[in-house]
């Protein structure tokens, strides 16, 4: 053990600041592995058979000739599932391969793996499979009375929040019908992975996911596997957005391993991404809302369909979001909810950004418009007025408790200067409505702005126990961290290092592979959650190994523990008796494992109330806007926003995560849309699915980051990554009614809506 | 050109030669096959990613002397007699170039996807027209995607590194 001379200052970002990415380097020099640069000697390739059909029973599936062809190695179907024939995150209902009947266009009918990817596709191609096609059920408004498509029924789940008098009235009502549209994740990287054989017999997968254990369960159990047996590797994932918290390929992929005892990839191309992972649920609400006079809240009446589409996947908690969020986050004494999910033949649909408080919100947002309007009130001020605060309840009946600085949100979004923007006329054309393409006369053009506000829940709900797993191990001075956080680029790798450095003062902290072998789990990289449970759980480890060394130290030195700290990687006593670097300190390497659970939560009661939430986060957006009401043309030129954060732990990441999340709201506003007829995808490339580019997004400016420490979050964050995505749709909807009068009730907004409005 | 017996059925083959990254790379290749899949198939070259198939997102944007294209929108056989950089290739002895420098600091990448296509069409872009601004950044980097970020680090990059060009010729 030998004492430190001079006070070192470590360099390396802490908590707080703007720490570069570690695998940054790698992404910039194209050498950070993605799922889909995997390799392996001696390697196959799946490729997946999928239904044509929307709905169809299945007669007979000939595999003869695509096995006979040469190269191929397996051709399997559900008789070939060896577990549990049926997967689900949340209700166990989707087929690992359809037997009997396919319910979606796209869902799983065989798999096959051959030595060449060409090969693999030609063999999918010869494999026979006939169907007798049934009526689909398209249409959710008739799920809940028509013939059930699936053993479960065709209503997923009703939640009625009954709040207050439900006979409650007041002077001023207002009533309207919203839908939106199916809008599709649009990660970058389309799905892929890859399986191999374990000498044990189970199977080891690497896999672009979401949540490494919740996979590894699902696979096990339709392997009929124990969970030991399977190992789940986390492989570079190109974004996820929620597409990813769903299996996909994942099953697939092992049971061709299994059968062919080879290394098995299989990559989606575009169209296949488009039909291999569940969407952003489509919605049709309607919404009343009773004020006093001078803007007061009275009540809310609201009933919610959200299209499931075939299999349950996360609908059940996506219609809980839209319901205990579909009166804003306002104070409302009485409400009257209610919110139903369906089963159809559509594509299925589950976890995407926001995850149901997208729908309500643009709902919530378009009716307190309409309701100023009503009481000829500025929009800003009605939302001032009724704006909730910490202390105030919920329709669910839940008492905010922790940071809820909405006041604060609406003032610093609504206070910002306005861009300094040209002149329509006196604008270069590519900056008008419809830029290089059709082009807006400068004289047609009507600029106006649109103000939104909106909230969710942060980590899970309802009485889930949720928690997230790492480990801490100190070795020769250096600090290794395990935690099977999925990286998806939100960057929490960033924020692991940081917190280790915090609790450590050791600079050089490592992050071991995200895997489910060495640590338990981590929960999803969803519901903006990981900065919280899995910084959480790094944070609770790094203590612990901290605890740990001063124990030692002070017993070796002869010190009482509690007269010694340990700062920038020097454990110092209080008396000047001791110094000791940190990487000196102790002899053999210390580890420990932490496991961090955020307050229990409650199950909503028969009238939708409890305790089920553990904590909110809200923003606000203003869109500015240039319309052509002619040619239905649209240019959002300027996206400012403010944001309750708790504390920003990296300012650089977090804006990031805001101008991103702000990108695929003003996507869903005027262009993203999953065109589905009779159950089909129509529009399954980027050709024809467009989301924002370059030259569609507006500079998103950043009014204030509101920093009101939340009690319970380490640090006091609060998770970043999906309120952006809440309020900036309404935003920009608010705005195009303001520049053109029209009611617009549905997004996204396109230009036949605004120039050919139907009366 | 000529025919082969190879396993997966190859047909027709052709001889392209063309310096990739700086190497002489030769090989015989069928005419269909696209140049993103001969560099990442048969040269390994993975950086540079394949997102759309429709040559709609930029990911597996290279440069073809010195200029942008879209890798799958391209067969390897035209790139014969070519000079081809990928992602690999920009670094020099190991020291970032100015682009992938300013991705990084400006943290203009969250989950990287897009990254190798979009820095090189805007080592591209910004080698051609050196002077652009906001607005002109975004008009020359419309055709590649990014999910993740909403473009404004991504512009913020590309004009730090063309300040940094400026500054060093």
């Amino acid at each position: 053990m030998t004492d430190v001379a001079t006070h070192r200052r470590t360099g390396a970002p802490r908590v707080g600041e703007s720490a570069p990415r570690p695998d940054g380097v790698a992404k910039v020099q194209g050498r950070f592995a993605f799922s889909s640069d995997l390799f392996a000697e001696n390697l196959l390739w799946g490729q997946t058979i999928r239904s044509p059909h929307a709905h169809a029973r299945i007669i007979d599936i000939d595999i003869r000739e695509a096995l006979s062809l040469p190269g191929v190695h397996a051709v399997l179907t559900a008789d070939d599932v060896p577990g549990e024939l049926h997967y689900g995150l949340e209700h166990q209902d989707q087929p690992v391969l359809a037997a009997d009947v396919v319910r979606y266009f796209g869902e799983p009918v065989a798999l096959v793996a051959a030595d060449h990817p060409e090969t693999a596709r030609r063999a999918a191609a010869a494999v026979v499979v006939s169907y007798e096609p049934l009526t689909p059920l398209v249409d959710s408004a008739l799920a809940a009375q028509a013939d059930p498509i699936h053993p479960d029924g065709n209503v997923l789940r009703t939640l009625t929040i009954r709040h207050g008098d439900l006979d409650a009235t007041a002077a001023v009502v207002v009533e309207g019908t919203y839908e939106v549209g199916m809008q599709d994740q649009a990660f970058m990287g389309p799905e892929s992975g890859m399986a191999l054989p374990s000498a044990d017999g189970g199977v080891e997968l690497f896999v672009s996911t979401q949540w490494l254990h919740a996979d590894r369960r699902q696979v096990a159990g339709c392997l009929g596997l124990p969970e030991d047996m399977v190992r789940i590797t986390l492989a570079g994932v190109g974004g996820a957005f929620g597409a990813r918290e769903d299996l996909s390929l994942h099953v697939h992929l092992c049971l061709l391993s299994q059968h062919t005892g080879r290394p098995v990839k299989m990559v989606y191309r575009r169209p296949e991404s488009f039909v291999g992972h569940v969407h952003r649920h489509p919605a049709r609400m309607w919404y009343r809302h009773h004020a006093d006079t001078d803007g007061t809240l009275v009540k809310v009446e609201a009933r919610l369909l959200l299209d499931g589409g075939a299999y349950a996947s996360s609908s059940l908690a996506v219609i809980a979001n839209a319901t205990c969020f579909a009166a804003g986050p306002y104070r409302v004494p009485h409400a009257d909810i209610e919110g139903t999910v369906v089963r159809t033949n559509n594509p299925p649909c589950g976890a995407m950004r926001g995850f149901g408080a997208v729908q309500s919100c643009f709902a919530h947002e378009a009716q307190m418009d309409k309701l100023a309007a009503a009481l000829a009130l500025d929009p800003v001020e009605l939302r001032r007025r009724n704006a909730l605060a910490t202390g105030d309840t919920l329709v669910t009946g839940q008492v905010i408790t922790g940071a809820a600085p909405v006041a604060e949100v609406i003032d610093a979004c609504a206070s910002h200067p306005l861009p300094d923007l040209a002149a329509v006329d006196e604008q270069p054309m590519m900056h008008r409505p419809g830029g290089a393409g059709r082009t807006a006369d400068a004289h047609h053009v009507r600029r106006a702005t649109g103000f939104a506000l909106g909230f969710k829940n942060l980590l899970f709900s309802e009485g889930f126990d949720d928690y997230s797993s790492a480990v801490c191990r100190l070795e020769n001075g250096a600090v290794t961290i395990t935690c099977a956080c999925a990286e998806v680029g939100q960057g929490f790798v960033t924020l692991a290092q940081q917190i280790a450095r915090e609790e450590l003062g050791i600079d050089e902290i490592v992050l071991a592979p995200a895997e489910t072998a060495t640590v338990g789990s981590a929960g999803s990289t969803s519901a903006s959650r990981q900065s919280w449970m899995s910084g959480g759980a790094v944070q609770a480890a790094c203590r612990a190994v901290r605890g740990r060394v001063l124990q030692q130290v002070a017993r070796r030195r002869g010190v009482a523990l509690d007269g010694l700290v340990l700062r920038d990687g020097i454990i110092e006593s209080l008396d000047g008796s001791v110094r000791v670097d940190l990487a000196d300190a102790v002899d053999g390497p210390i580890e420990e494992t932490a496991e961090y659970h955020h307050r229990p939560t409650q199950p909503l009661d028969e009238n939708g109330q409890g305790d089920a939430h553990v904590s909110f986060a809200f923003a606000a957006h203003r869109a500015v806007v240039d319309v052509d009401p002619e040619l239905g043309l649209v240019r959002v030129h300027d996206m400012t926003t403010a944001q309750d954060v708790g504390r920003v732990l990296n300012p650089l990441q977090a804006i990031g995560q805001i101008e991103g999340g702000t990108a695929q709201g003003v996507g869903l506003a005027v262009m993203e849309e999953l065109i589905v007829e009779d159950g089909i995808i129509k529009n399954r490339s980027f050709t024809d699915y467009l989301i924002p580019t370059t030259l569609d997004m507006p500079t998103v400016r950043i009014a204030a980051l509101i920093e009101e420490p939340e009690p319970d979050a380490p640090f006091g964050a609060k998770g970043i990554g999906e309120p952006p995505t809440i309020s900036s749709t309404p935003a920009i909807v608010a705005a195009l009614r303001a520049a053109t009068g029209l009611e617009l009730t549905r997004v996204p907004v396109r230009p036949q809506d605004i120039a050919l409005p139907r009366s | 050109m000529r025919a082969s017996t190879d396993p997966h059925g190859k047909g027709v083959t052709m001889d392209v030669t063309a310096i990739v990254n700086g190497v002489e790379r030769t090989a015989d290749v069928e005419p269909r096959v696209l140049l993103v899949h001969w560099l990442r198939d048969e040269l390994g070259l993975t950086g540079t990613n394949v997102g759309c198939d429709t040559s709609s997102c930029g990911a597996c944007t290279v440069l073809i002397d010195g200029r942008s294209a879209k890798a799958c929108n391209l067969f390897a056989v035209q790139v014969d007699g070519s000079d081809i950089t990928t992602i690999e290739g920009l670094a020099i002895d190991g020291e970032l170039h100015p682009m992938q420098q300013a991705f990084h600091e400006c943290h203009a990448l969250q989950c990287g996807y897009c990254t190798p296509g979009m820095v090189m069409a805007a080592v591209s872009l910004i080698d051609e027209y050196p002077d652009l601004g906001d607005r002109g950044v975004r008009v020359g980097l419309e055709g590649n995607l990014c999910r993740c970020t909403g473009y404004q680090n991504i512009v913020h990059a590309v004009l730090q590194a063309a300040g940094e060009q400026e500054r060093h010729p």
